[in-house]
């Protein structure tokens, strides 16, 4: 059998992935490909980057065996990948370290990105607060009104935060507007993406920073239960916690992996975000990927309770997992997400984001499906704090 | 010989350097889109840019992805710019049309279809933004067969060996980005773009043409002394904002400021021609 080895050297996946940019960012891009090339190859960029990992997020995050949901739900023992215990709160933390320390390396001092729900901004303040870099964050309108505590929390790093006024205000305006000023300021400024999406290199590096959680979660299973799971089950926006739990167990084919998407208010309603379950191959922001998009190629606004699945595309990786078959993709709405929600809460004590509130309410399914013999992983990318506001909204409480 | 030579054949004897409008299909109303063409024409446009509207024009500055929100907001799609084309070739067989605008309109049409229906739109080049010559190798033969053009960007980051790939792979003309920007952005350098075209002359005798921050017609005219082409995106289109609640005065408000480019433009010393200089 054949190891897996994408992307490729022009950074496909099968069909998908590659570099769809504009003149101006080819070269920049070479830069930050060799030197990530270089980097990753380096036993004292790796010391460093296990270093902040360990000593900074908080790793290994604890592999929790989730007894009485477990039991609650009647079926396969479920264990939850602990990533809203790091620093900041989800997982992606794992990726901003790793891209400021390449950005150090590049000798770049501003750093720049785009959030949706705020999460990745907020990671990406917190790590240009520690390594004195100049921040700037860019955020849907949309979305800072959605989520002004985050923003607040930007301010309060030293970030600076600019509204984007285009298109549907939200993630994926934010992620045009981020390429624009990376167009405009490229010798001294490094774009730090918060998924595994964009242009080659960014969706293999993004998920070598974030395979840190397959490979504890790998390693924790075996001691644990002395095998390996059944199925490993994640939410996927952009993608970045699944390509993170995924990645280490991808030659390991027995493992069953299901990538969960928002169906929001359901499918029929066209009010979803569900891009893999519902969508079509296109190219968006630097990539081939499948995208929510209209007859004539126009993207699409999508739906999600959870802020950080509302985009309309996907990681490349993740389309090829699809079309190969090595993945499944598979969608909840909004109401099940909420419900998991409260069902995690109570039982165990434990506040999930509504992101990772997804990847639960599938699990509850599965978990029927394979009986109690099995074991599940799945990865609780983030926590629910942030989302207090959202859940007491719905249930009409008002603060 | 292919529309696009033959003009910059003719404006070359003439030392003359090329105008080029860009305007976007549909905005602010389908039907001001094709006498606005013809105006453009009439007022000393040399070579018509019609941009294809987009949802996430990534390369692009606010004014013209206004622009585009604006012509989306009535479905412009490729289809209705192919018709406003065919009814523009009617009354002008001469004038090149080059289409402008970003890969996944394309994608979902499929290649092929795209590039039969753009011939027989009377296309004659098409620059997408975000299409690479790496990843253009398929596009460009569903390109070849229709005989029609693919334009590709260079820009103030492109070192030599990008410079090599896409002289050899461009055809038409190569378009020169003059600042590290979005179009519309305001900080071009002309002294560091006239060194930058002297340096891919060396490398291709394809025309040169010049757009990204050309606003004015001074800065329009000291452009002209040194490239083929100059082409004026968001400086147009701006003048068509103001004006979309009165669609009727962008007939005569517009060309008029094209008119004045032109002028400014003719005054410059003459052109340096492609292929001339070594």
């Amino acid at each position: 059998m054949k190891a897996y080895s994408l992307p490729n050297k022009s950074g496909h996946f099968g069909d998908y992935g590659g570099i769809f940019v504009s003149e101006t960012l080819m070269q920049p891009l070479k830069e930050l490909r060799e030197a990530y090339e270089k980097l990753r190859k380096d036993k004292k960029f790796r010391a460093e980057f296990e270093n902040d990992l360990r000593e900074y997020v908080g790793r290994p995050s604890p592999l929790y065996f989730a007894k009485r949901l477990s039991e609650n739900w009647g079926g396969a023992r479920i264990y939850l990948k602990r990533e809203d215990l790091n620093h900041t709160g989800a997982h992606k933390i794992n990726n901003t370290i790793g891209q400021a320390l390449v950005a150090r390396h590049m000798g770049k001092r501003r750093v720049i990105a785009e959030t949706g729900a705020g999460q990745h901004g907020v990671a990406t303040a917190t790590v240009a607060a520690r390594f004195g870099m100049q921040c700037v964050v860019y955020m849907g309108s949309e979305d800072m009104k959605r989520q002004a505590i985050n923003v607040y929390r930007m301010k309060l790093l030293g970030a600076e935060v600019v509204p984007v006024e285009s298109g549907s205000k939200t993630l994926k305006d934010a992620l045009n507007e981020a390429m624009r000023d990376w167009v405009t300021h490229v010798s001294d400024t490094f774009y730090i993406i918060g998924t595994v999406a964009g242009p080659h290199p960014y969706p293999m590096m993004v998920r070598d920073f974030q395979s840190v959680i397959g490979r504890e979660a790998r390693a924790q299973i075996m001691k644990l239960e002395k095998r390996l799971p059944h199925a490993l089950v994640a939410c996927v926006g952009g993608g970045s916690n699944a390509m993170g739990l995924f990645y280490p167990f991808i030659n390991d084919k027995k493992v069953e992996m299901y990538g969960v998407e928002a169906e929001g208010e359901g499918m029929h309603t066209g009010k979803h975000a569900a891009t893999l379950c519902a969508g079509k191959p296109g190219v968006l922001h630097g990539n081939r990927t499948y995208l929510l998009e209209t007859e004539d190629g126009q993207i699409i606004d999508t739906h999600s309770i959870s802020a950080g699945l509302d985009y309309p595309g996907v990681g490349p990786e993740h389309s090829f997992l699809k079309d190969s078959k090595r993945a499944r993709y598979v969608s909840i709405t909004d109401k099940e997400a909420l419900e998991a929600f409260h069902e995690l809460t109570r039982t165990e004590g434990i506040m999930p984001a509504l992101e990772s509130s997804h990847a639960l309410a599938y699990a509850k399914k599965l978990a029927r499906e394979l009986g109690r013999k099995k074991i599940i992983i799945v990865n609780l990318s983030g926590r629910g704090d942030k989302d207090i506001h959202t859940v007491a909204n719905l249930e009409g409480i008002k603060f | 010989m292919s529309r696009l030579a033959a003009q910059f054949k003719t404006l070359k004897q003439q030392k003359r350097c090329a105008l080029i409008p860009y305007i976007t299909a549909g905005d602010p109303a389908s039907w001001v889109t094709v006498p606005l063409l013809h105006a453009l024409v009439k007022s000393g446009a040399d070579i018509l840019e019609i941009g294809v509207p987009f949802s996430d024009p990534m390369a692009d500055g606010p004014v013209i992805q206004r622009a585009a929100e604006r012509a989306l907001k009535h479905h412009i799609s490729l289809g209705k710019i192919f018709a406003m084309l065919r009814e523009f070739r009617e009354k002008d067989k001469t004038t090149p049309l080059v289409l402008m605008g970003y890969l996944n309109p394309i994608e979902v049409m499929g290649y092929k279809r795209f590039a039969e229906q753009a011939a027989a739109a009377g296309v004659d080049g098409v620059l997408t933004v975000d299409l690479p010559p790496e990843e253009a190798k398929t596009f460009q033969l569903a390109m070849k067969l229709q005989k029609l053009d693919t334009i590709f960007l260079l820009a103030p980051t492109s070192p030599a060996d990008r410079i090599k790939l896409i002289a050899d792979a461009a055809s038409g003309f190569i378009y020169y980005v003059s600042l590290r920007g979005v179009t519309g952005a305001a900080n071009l350098d002309v002294g560091e773009v006239a060194a930058k075209l002297k340096q891919i002359r060396r490398r291709t005798k394809l025309p040169l043409g010049v757009g990204f921050g050309i606003g004015s017609p001074e800065v329009a005219a000291q452009v002209a002394e040194f490239a083929d082409a100059v082409v004026v995106g968001s400086a147009v289109v701006k003048r068509i904002e103001e004006l979309a609640a009165v669609p009727d005065k962008i007939l005569i408000e517009v060309p008029a400021f094209i008119a004045q480019l032109r002028r400014a433009m003719d005054q410059a010393a003459p052109a340096a021609v492609s292929g001339v200089r070594e």
